[in-house]
């Protein structure tokens, strides 16, 4: 073995050790969750009864789109609507695997049929719409379903008077439409825009993690923007950011704290307060009598 | 006016310029030994050309790709000085920073008084660190928006022209808020009340194009491509190996025909034969004349027919099951 190899070998030792530092120990079984942040076994019965936030360092595991509507809507008040939408595969595209293949892994694991839900909703008794992405479908892309059934729900918001919240949690757009999903950032905006002429209330709530196409769209352009708590958000992937300024970026980096002390966010709220803090600025953004 | 002797050749041009090479080998053998080769030269000559036209007919996209970076092909300040009889640039966003990445002002072509802007490519190392090869920072989408809210105000068309491989994946881009930088831009290109016309010159890679390109009418050149993501990059995350890039290419359907077919853009214009960087002048004269045709097709609108208009050309984008 020549140095080189050496080095090469311990490059690829010292990647695929990075990439593990973060996983649940499936040896414990299905009873334990490893935490992420402080490494803490947690019984998954205590973490689901602390909304999914670790009990000793307050990390915040990201959560499904189900989960988060629970949390969000007064029981019982969640009406879903377009999800007569559904996927299909335009380009009729392959990489490894097929994307027709992707999407029904993707709807296996996550039991969803693309990454947002959205519809009706009453938060403390008051009427919204919602739009909630879920990361466990293709890693929350924005693909032609997604842009759609945004567009689709704040059209409904603005046709009803409606205020909107959308929880992001995406990767970015979806490769697999390519053109057509960089579309949907268009299309989601100028839904966005007619909000905005209409005087309706828009709020978007970043969630972990929120990445390109989505960042770079409907995601940033609420009239409040809010970060969940430890979410990671940003436009480029921090590893493209280190290959191309060839520098090691800040560990808090891309953070919600380091959104919020460069002006990007309004402010950052706990899982625990998300629904009373919604509600509150639901309530005083309605008109003085 | 061609560029034939100074272009920088790409690989699958070579066999051309090796016939081109035998012919110059013979012209010299012509004068030294005083035999007459014309017409030898003269055939080859045409059937140079000939194998040129077919070569670039029947271009695979992974070609185009490479036309579309090559390194002389024409940029903004070369539509400008071919397109325009005025132009008078704006710099900066008013808020601590000039992005030379996006260039923009207003301009006169062929009487037309508008507002012109797109992103700077260099053509030299030097002009590259300058323009930062064409990647723009947030605060290059703001002047834009400055520049977009103007011609709104002054009652101006833009005419955009975008040649980027993105947006800078920049740490002071991060903190300078690069994503909200382009959505704010999708979201306010949407009110304008005048037309907006956008034609991808070059690379129109992810929401750094896009963000210059919310328009009433989208153009490409022919040998140009818009995509989500570079092939590069879609190869090394869903192949995990850059290297597969060629079969990405192909994958994502970049060039204007495949996108004509999908309706993200409108119009394919055509290139000289060789690529815009052959001929940039004729280049230049057929994106004016369908920049031209364009802008006559939106005269006489309100303000309010082509938002609508705009709105509904974005809203209809798209592909799915219902």
């Amino acid at each position: 073995m020549t140095l080189t190899d050496w080095f090469n070998k311990r490059k690829i030792q010292q990647i695929a050790a990075r990439d593990n530092d973060v996983h649940i120990d499936d040896s414990i079984g299905k009873l334990w969750t490893l935490c992420y942040n402080c490494s803490s076994q947690l019984p998954k019965k205590d973490l689901e009864n602390n909304l999914n936030v670790c009990p000793n360092c307050d990390y915040h595991f990201r959560i499904g789109a189900r989960e988060r509507i629970k949390l969000i809507a007064d029981e019982g008040t969640f009406k879903e609507m377009y999800d007569n939408i559904v996927p299909c595969d335009p380009l009729e595209f392959v990489d490894t695997q097929s994307y027709k293949k992707r999407q029904q892994q993707a709807k296996d694991k996550s039991g969803l049929d693309d990454a947002v839900i959205v519809g009706t909703c009453k938060i403390d008794n008051q009427d919204a719409v919602i739009a909630v992405m879920d990361f466990d479908y293709m890693g929350g892309s924005m693909g032609s379903v997604v842009g759609e059934r945004i567009t689709k729900i704040l059209e409904y918001a603005l046709e009803n008077k409606l205020p909107s919240i959308v929880f992001t949690s995406s990767g970015g757009a979806r490769m697999q439409e390519s053109a057509l999903s960089l579309m949907q950032m268009a299309k989601t905006s100028c839904a966005v825009a007619k909000l905005n002429e209409a005087k309706l209330l828009y709020i978007t709530v970043l969630c972990e993690p929120t990445f390109g196409g989505v960042t770079a769209s409907f995601g940033t352009i609420g009239d409040i923007i809010i970060a969940e708590k430890g979410a990671r958000i940003g436009f480029a992937g921090r590893r493209v950011i280190e290959q191309t300024i060839r520098q090691k970026l800040p560990a808090d980096f891309q953070t919600a704290e380091y959104l919020l002390k460069y002006g990007q966010i309004d402010f950052i709220v706990e899982r625990k307060h998300m629904k009373e803090k919604l509600s509150k600025l639901i309530f005083l953004h309605t008109k003085n009598k | 006016m061609t560029n034939d002797n100074k272009v920088q050749i790409l690989d699958f041009e070579k066999p051309i310029y090796t016939i081109q090479d035998k012919i110059e080998e013979l012209r010299q053998t012509s004068i030294d030994t005083n035999i007459n080769y014309d017409s030898e030269i003269e055939k080859l000559e045409e059937q140079t050309k000939a194998y040129r036209k077919e070569l670039y007919q029947n271009l695979e996209p992974y070609q185009k790709l490479q036309i579309a970076r090559h390194p002389q092909r024409p940029n903004f300040t070369d539509y400008v000085n071919y397109m325009c009889e005025d132009f008078i640039e704006f710099h900066g966003d008013r808020h601590g920073f000039d992005d030379k990445a996006i260039s923009g002002g207003i301009a006169s072509i062929e009487g037309h008084h508008v507002m012109l802007i797109g992103t700077m490519k260099g053509k030299t190392t030097k002009e590259n660190l300058e323009y930062n090869f064409g990647m723009p920072q947030p605060q290059g989408y703001r002047k834009a928006l400055r520049l977009f809210e103007h011609a709104d105000r002054f009652d101006l068309p833009i005419i955009t022209l975008v040649d980027t491989m993105g947006a800078y994946p920049g740490m002071k881009a991060e903190e300078a808020n690069q994503g909200e930088a382009i959505a704010v831009n999708l979201k306010e290109m949407a009110k304008l009340g005048v037309p907006v016309i956008a034609t991808i010159t070059g690379e129109g890679c992810s929401g750094g194009a896009l963000g210059l390109a919310v328009a009433n009418k989208v153009l490409i050149l022919e040998h140009a491509y818009y995509t989500v993501i570079s092939p590069e990059g879609c190869a090394s995350i869903l192949w995990k190996d850059a290297s597969m890039a060629k079969v990405a290419t192909n994958a994502l359907k970049i060039t204007g025909d495949d996108l004509l077919k999908l309706g993200v853009v409108d119009e394919v214009v055509k290139e000289p034969v060789g690529g815009a960087h052959y001929n940039p002048k004729e280049m230049a004269e057929n994106l004016k004349s369908a920049l031209i045709k364009s802008l006559d097709e939106y005269k006489g609108m309100t303000s309010d027919e082509l938002r609508k208009h705009r709105y509904s050309k974005f809203r209809s984008m798209g592909v799915f099951a219902s």
